[in-house]
This record gives C-alpha cells, sequence and structure tokens, in this order.
C-alpha cells in the first residue's frame, strides 16, 4: 500500500524542538521535513515592517538541524510563511539564514524561493471585475483601502509548493502561505487522497500542540495511506489521543467542521479517530470538496501614530470615581489640546483602566473595582509623531492634577510608572482586509525564484 | 445524570476553558471536557445558545456561532472581535484571557 510519511519540525520556525525527537523522526524515514513559519496571531506590526516574530538566532538554531537532517537523508525541507507575516522581506532573512548555514556547513544548498506580496494595480482590476470579495465579517474595501495599504500578500496553496518541488531543491522557503499547503503539497502530488491530506496537514502544522499535554514545542509524524493517516508524538513522554486530535481542529479557528483551502473545503465533521498504540490516532473518514480557487489576502494599513502613559492610583476617593474621573480627564484635555493644535486636527484617545476591565473592555462580566488600587492606561492616537507626543505631554500634565469633590487644593493624582511618562510607540498599524482573490491560475499570484547556495 | 443534581459552575465540569484569535478578525472560545457525561450535560443544559451568548459576550446574536464537537467532547463558540486585533483600543492581542465570563456560568 502506497504511504507518504511527514515529518513535522515544530509549531513555527524560531519556536524550537527536541533534537532527540527530530532524531526519531528521520529514522522512521519520512519523504520530507515540513515547518511554518509564520502566522497573523503575533499581529500587524510584523506584516507591516518586516520585522520578525522569532529572532534570526532562534530561527537559525531550528533551521540548521532541520537543513542538516534534510541533506542527510536526501529528502525536501519545506517552509510556508517565512519570517512571521509572509513578506518578500522576511522570506530573504530566512534566504540568509540558508547562505550563512551552507557557507558554515559547507554544504552546497538547492533553494526553491516563491514570494506572496501582491502587485496593488492587480488587485484593484480584481476588484473591479468582482474577482476580489470579502469574506465574513471583512472590514469595507476600495481602491483607495489597497492604496493606502502598507503591505498586502496573498496565502498561497499548495500548487506553490507543488511548482517549487519541480526543480528538486533541497529547501523551499515560501511567502505567506496555508499552514497545511506545506503539509498537503507533495502527499496531493503523490496521488493521496485530497480528504487525507488536507486533515493530515491540519493536524501537522502546530506541530506537537495536537498531543494530549505538550511540554514545549516540539516535533510530530504522520503517515497518510490512501484511506486514512496516523498521527502520533515522537517525544515518548507525549501522547497523541482521539480527543487531542479531535480537538485540534478548533485552535484559531472560527469554524471546526469546514475548513476553507485554496482550492475547496475540508470536512471534518465525520471524521473518525481511533486509538492504534497508546500514543498514535488513526483518522478516518475526512472529506476534500474542491471549490472554485480563491486566494487569501492579508493587509495592514497604518492607523498612526501612538503614545502611551501608565500610572496608578491608590488614592480610594479617587477610584471610587474613577469612570467621572476618567470623563472629566477626556474633557479637560480635548479643551487643552484645541488650545494648543491646529484647528481640525484629528485624534484618539482612550483610558484603559486594570482592576476594573482592562484585560476584557466591552467583554468584562465584572466592570467594577473590587481592590485597593488600580492602573491605568492612557491611549492616544494621532496621524505624525509630534502631534501624539504633544497630547502625550497635555494627559500627563491633565491627569497629574485633575481635581475631585474630596479634596481642595492642589493634588498629584497618578503615580506614573516611567519618567518620561509617556511611551512613544511608533507607529501603529491595524490588518484592513479579510478577503479572497479569485485568480485564473493558482500560480498567477506567486513569483517563484532558484538560489545555489 | 440524576434529576436531583445541583447547578455547578461550568469551570467545575471542564478540564479547559480558552480563548484565541481566529485571525485578526474573530475571536473564539473552547470549552472541553474530559468526560462524556460532563459534555453531554453541558450540551443539553440549553446554556450554549445565541440567546444567552448574546447578553454575556456583548455581541449580536445573528453574528454568534455555536458548535458542539462530539469527538473532540468541546463546545466552541466564535464571535467578531469587539476590537480588530492590534488596532487602537485592542485589549488583548492574542485573545487569549477573554473567557473570564463563561467560567462561573451556571450549568443546570
Amino acid at each position: 500500500m502506497k504511504e507518504i510519511r511527514v515529518l513535522s519540525a515544530t509549531s513555527v520556525l524560531g519556536s524550537g524542538f527536541v533534537e532527540d525527537s527530530l532524531r526519531r523522526g528521520l529514522e522512521r524515514d519520512p519523504h520530507f521535513i515540513g515547518c511554518d513559519g509564520g502566522s497573523t496571531d503575533p499581529g500587524p506590526y510584523y506584516l507591516a515592517t518586516g520585522n520578525t516574530a522569532f529572532s534570526s538566532r532562534a530561527m537559525y538554531r531550528d533551521l540548521r538541524l532541520l537543513v542538516l537532517a534534510g541533506k542527510q537523508r536526501g529528502i525536501p525541507v519545506m517552509i510556508g510563511s517565512c519570517g512571521t507575516g509572509g513578506a518578500d522581506a522576511q522570506v530573504d532573512v530566512v534566504l540568509g539564514l540558508l547562505r550563512r548555514i551552507a557557507a558554515e556547513e559547507k554544504i552546497k544548498l538547492k533553494v526553491a524561493i516563491f514570494y506572496s506580496e501582491q502587485d496593488k494595480r492587480y488587485l484593484k482590476q480584481k476588484l473591479a471585475s468582482n474577482e476580489l470579495v470579502p469574506l465574513e465579517n471583512a472590514p469595507p474595501i476600495s481602491g483607495d483601502i489597497i492604496d493606502a495599504s502598507v503591505r498586502i500578500v496573498g496565502m498561497a496553496g499548495a500548487e506553490a509548493f507543488q511548482h517549487a518541488l519541480e526543480g528538486r531543491p533541497d529547501v523551499v522557503i515560501g511567502g505567506r502561505a496555508s499552514d497545511t499547503a506545506i503539509f498537503s503539497a507533495l502527499p496531493l502530488r503523490e496521488g493521496i487522497t485530497p480528504g487525507v491530506c488536507w486533515h493530515a496537514a491540519k493536524v501537522l502544522e502546530c506541530g506537537a500542540a495536537a498531543t494530549k499535554r505538550r511540554k514545549t514545542p516540539d516535533c510530530l509524524f504522520a503517515t497518510l495511506r490512501p484511506d486514512h493517516f496516523i498521527i502520533e508524538p515522537l517525544d515518548p513522554d507525549l501522547q497523541c489521543t482521539p480527543q487531542s486530535i479531535a480537538s485540534h481542529a478548533l485552535y484559531e479557528n472560527a469554524d471546526p467542521e469546514e475548513i476553507v483551502e485554496p482550492g475547496g473545503v475540508l470536512h471534518i465533521r465525520d471524521a473518525s479517530y481511533e486509538a492504534v498504540s497508546a500514543a498514535a490516532v488513526k483518522v478516518t473518514g475526512s472529506e476534500f470538496t474542491p471549490g472554485p480557487y480563491t486566494v487569501k489576502l492579508e493587509g495592514v494599513e497604518r492607523a498612526g501614530w501612538e503614545s502611551v502613559l501608565i500610572g496608578s492610583i491608590r488614592d480610594p476617593f479617587i477610584i471610587a470615581e474613577i469612570d467621572d474621573w476618567v470623563a472629566r480627564l477626556k474633557e479637560a484635555v480635548a479643551r487643552r489640546a484645541g488650545g494648543v493644535l491646529a484647528a481640525g486636527q484629528k485624534w484618539e484617545m482612550l483610558v484603559k483602566i486594570y482592576g476594573k476591565n482592562g484585560t476584557m473592555g466591552a467583554l468584562e462580566p465584572t466592570p467594577v473595582v473590587e481592590g485597593h488600587e488600580i492602573v491605568l492606561v492612557f491611549e492616544i492616537l494621532a496621524p505624525d509623531q509630534e502631534t501624539v507626543h504633544s497630547l502625550a505631554s497635555i494627559v500627563r500634565h491633565q491627569a497629574l492634577h485633575l481635581p475631585i469633590k474630596k479634596w481642595s487644593g492642589l493634588i498629584t493624582s497618578v503615580a506614573f510608572l516611567y519618567n518620561p511618562a509617556h511611551l512613544d510607540r511608533g507607529e501603529l498599524y491595524r490588518f484592513n482586509l479579510k478577503h479572497v482573490v479569485k485568480p485564473k491560475s493558482p500560480l498567477e499570484m506567486f513569483r517563484f525564484d532558484e538560489a545555489v547556495l | 445524570m440524576t434529576k436531583t443534581q445541583k447547578p455547578t459552575p461550568l469551570h467545575e465540569l471542564t478540564s479547559l476553558v480558552r480563548s484565541k484569535n481566529a485571525g485578526p478578525f474573530d475571536l473564539t472560545f473552547d470549552i472541553m471536557f474530559e468526560e462524556q457525561q460532563t459534555y453531554r450535560r453541558c450540551v443539553s443544559s440549553h446554556v450554549f445558545t445565541a440567546e444567552r451568548m448574546e447578553k454575556l459576550l456583548n455581541v449580536d446574536r445573528a453574528k454568534i456561532k455555536i458548535f458542539f464537537s462530539d469527538d473532540a467532547r468541546a463546545i466552541k463558540i466564535s464571535i467578531p472581535r469587539p476590537v480588530v486585533q492590534g488596532d487602537f483600543g485592542d485589549h488583548d492581542s492574542h485573545a487569549g484571557q477573554q473567557y473570564a465570563g463563561l467560567l462561573m456560568l451556571e450549568i443546570p
């Protein structure tokens, strides 16, 4: 019976794995090693700036071990969504690490590369032809919004990895890609049933996260056959159980029954999970329904420049009237700002009250102060650094001396934590797209390259 | 399950209650059970309805999705994020601390 064996290195490149687990995985003779490299979960900052959520050192540690393992076995290493956001510059960071590894280890590396950043003109044409469409709960879209974006990436499907594999590279590094595409591409090419490929890939993409009690990020191993897959950890202390595998589909996923991929939908509602050993689970019954090809977009725009101030209050009489105090502060700041800033200057200010609802905001079930001290975080947003800086200095001074009913005379009401009291956070970015493009072909939105290092 | 059992706070019946981003625009809650019996008790409690969750989570009921996953022995609730991840005013970048409201739900 035909089978494809897959070694998933860890949940994300740079988060680490246990070397012994990798060694045990290699002893099982995998056909390839896969590793996801990114996510939106660290936030819009990374896609916007091209910085990486894990340090180059951390990615180097993982990458070196994976590349040496792949070379030793003669199997490809495939990494998608390089450098957190899957931006071109982040792919190039990983390419630079590969160059360093090749030189240090005195090995020749053939690398296939694809880039996922999108051309704004192409996207505006797609918008005009109704081939750029919103998903549920998407923010508004327009040509101006596309133009104002700092960066937009498209999520590559399995086809991009399959195309990259054609030249028999040692390593494939990709820009933004579906996490599952990294793991489904090669088994699909080898003719394994799509339902098996995509469901196995969905479990593999987070590494050992699908085990019962993960101690630390680690490897996961899958054996894919025509009508089922078997999934198991490589650390003897870890276990996959039918429940741990079934529940992994819930994680970071709004709909656990239908998982949309670029070329269709994975249905796992009727999947069955059976323990075949103390640590391994056999999965059958997953179905993949092919659909119109869609590429999901992720984009970021600049919201403005932000400054924050952190201070606490211990005076029980200020705490007792804190909501009124915050409302009066906002009025006082607005009055003073009106006299200082240019007419019509746009800005926003928020005060988060920790000890009341600072963590949950509108979702807080108990929005009252029950303790003897509170922390205030003052946040200010303006369209440029100089304006937000001016506002931060107004907030500091107005908050410091805002009067309350209890006391007569000048009071100093906030214990500011730092000096200077404000922290300039620089540019603030926001995600601005939850849309898909209908391309003419699965590859037309991605750019391919090769390097021999 | 007996007819005389006392109402119990949800957290006492679960192995894990968690919240997380499901992408930058959505927030999802997972309520997981070790025992089939307690999972069934919660599923049949009529606590996890759009009506009840609308009040608790402060969101229009038409935007609430509730799933009962028998294989995972888990209840899942997904809603739009109150503020898009990382945008001005967001309280919780990974949405990992948004489940407190669920913990004390009384399960009959």
